[in-house]
């Protein structure tokens, strides 16, 4: 397995147990955990910080018949027909990810938005956004500053910014502080999944419009 | 057939009822070993029920899941913003979900309540926010064989320890994780709605989880 350097926060890990993510950063979470012992370990203890709280609220009483209806759906439900899934293509992109994007690596329907920069946007609740970018070994995402929370997962590549340094595995947890320009390393496109629950804000004019066309 | 009075002689039954007229009559929690050893058993009473419903059909011991565990997912549904209604009809589909995936509860990787709250919260997810859960590809090596009783015991005991620090927390720090589990809300939410800063609810919850983690160390 690969040594993941940058991890998931414990903000962003409770949040995905108690089920109060928006959908297109739960993406990034499960498809950066399929890839993490350690963030797989930590969701543990976090959903089971959720089972002691069930087993510990104060109940509220049921209907008197609850039960026997309970047992008639069980009873006139069709049998558990596929409920085999199908086993994922051995690929670059972990399921959660090959399942929003119909496939993998090699289906994504990338469009241009600039800068040698493709992205694919993912269909997800529209409390925030996901896409898939591509960086050209070598080329700079255009210099942005963030008005809410942006989580960047490398899948392939690597990317580098003033700070540091971000290979395949490794989750940018990035907010409003954050102004920085990430440069794909040279040598191998960058492919991230990138999820934000507000538009980035580029700087300067061109970008901005380009913005408009391309739904960042 | 569905009676849940008397379900079965087996032993685990009566510690499972016991249990349950203990929780109904919440007594102050007494501190002791006596204590703790009927609180694993309870715990392993449960994962005896799981197996019985995955294995017999076990309609029973499926009663006894559904009167302990019943009206616990439907206050948390109900916290989380559904309606009573809305949340005993979910509940019923989570206990259908428990009937047909029984099979997939592991008690080496889980206890009962966190595989429930699992269910329940994807259910909630479903239903109340009305999106997709992307979960995370299982492990390569794939579910093992039946797993080994002592490691089911060993992570229902850590499981427990938790609740116990869970109970002991501060309360101003309980009601933070709380809120983040079952309020539906934001960090900011929950700022807006007690007015405490934002930067005292990340450091409470923070406070929380090292205190959790001290206690699990």
């Amino acid at each position: 397995m690969k040594t993941i350097k940058h991890h998931l926060t414990d903000d962003l890990l409770m949040r995905y147990s108690a089920g109060t993510l928006p959908e297109a950063f739960s993406l990034v979470v499960a498809t950066h955990i399929s890839l993490c012992d350690e963030c797989r370990a930590q969701l543990g203890s976090f959903d089971a910080v959720g089972g002691e709280l069930v087993d510990d609220v104060a109940p509220v009483a049921m209907s008197d018949e609850s039960l026997a209806a309970t047992l008639r759906m069980i009873i006139e439900q069709k049998s558990d027909e596929a409920e085999v899934e199908a086993p994922r293509e051995s690929g670059v992109f972990p399921t959660p990810l090959q399942n929003y994007v119909s496939g993998d690596l090699k289906d994504v329907k990338w469009r241009k938005i600039g800068g040698g920069v493709s992205q694919m946007v993912l269909q997800t609740g529209d409390d925030a956004s996901v896409r898939l970018l591509r960086i050209p070994a070598g080329t700079a995402v255009p210099d942005h500053g963030h008005n809410g929370t942006e989580l960047t997962l490398v899948l392939k590549g690597a990317f580098v910014d003033e700070h540091d340094r971000f290979a395949a595995g490794d989750v940018e947890v990035a907010n409003e502080d954050l102004n920085h320009t990430p440069v794909a390393e040279a040598g191998e496109d960058c492919i991230c999944l990138a999820a934000s629950d507000a538009p980035l804000v580029f700087k300067g004019l061109i970008p901005r419009l380009a913005q408009k066309f391309a739904r960042i | 057939m569905l009676t849940t009075k008397h379900p079965s002689a087996k032993p685990e039954a009566a510690i499972v009822q016991r249990a349950q007229m203990r929780a109904a009559t919440a007594l102050p929690k007494v501190e002791g070993p006596k204590v703790v050893d009927e609180k694993t058993a309870k715990r392993m009473a449960w994962i005896t029920q799981i197996r019985a419903v995955r294995d017999h059909k076990d309609k029973g011991a499926f009663a006894e899941i559904f009167a302990y565990f019943g009206p616990r997912v439907k206050a948390f549904l109900m916290k989380s913003g559904a309606t009573p209604d809305l949340a005993e009809e979910c509940t019923q589909e989570v206990m259908v979900t428990l009937w047909n995936k029984a099979h997939l509860f592991d008690p080496a990787k889980a206890s009962v309540s966190t595989w429930i709250f699992t269910i329940a919260r994807n259910r909630k997810i479903d239903i109340l926010r009305k999106q997709r859960r992307p979960e995370p590809e299982d492990l390569p090596w794939g579910p093992e064989s039946e797993p080994d009783q002592a490691d089911a015991l060993a992570l229902q005991q850590e499981t427990m320890k938790l609740g116990e620090a869970l109970a002991s927390l501060p309360e101003k720090q309980r009601d933070l994780i709380q809120k983040a589990y079952f309020g539906d809300l934001s960090q900011s939410e929950i700022a807006a709605q007690t007015g405490l800063p934002l930067g005292t609810i990340k450091s409470r919850i923070r406070l929380a989880l090292d205190r959790l983690r001290h206690s699990m160390g």
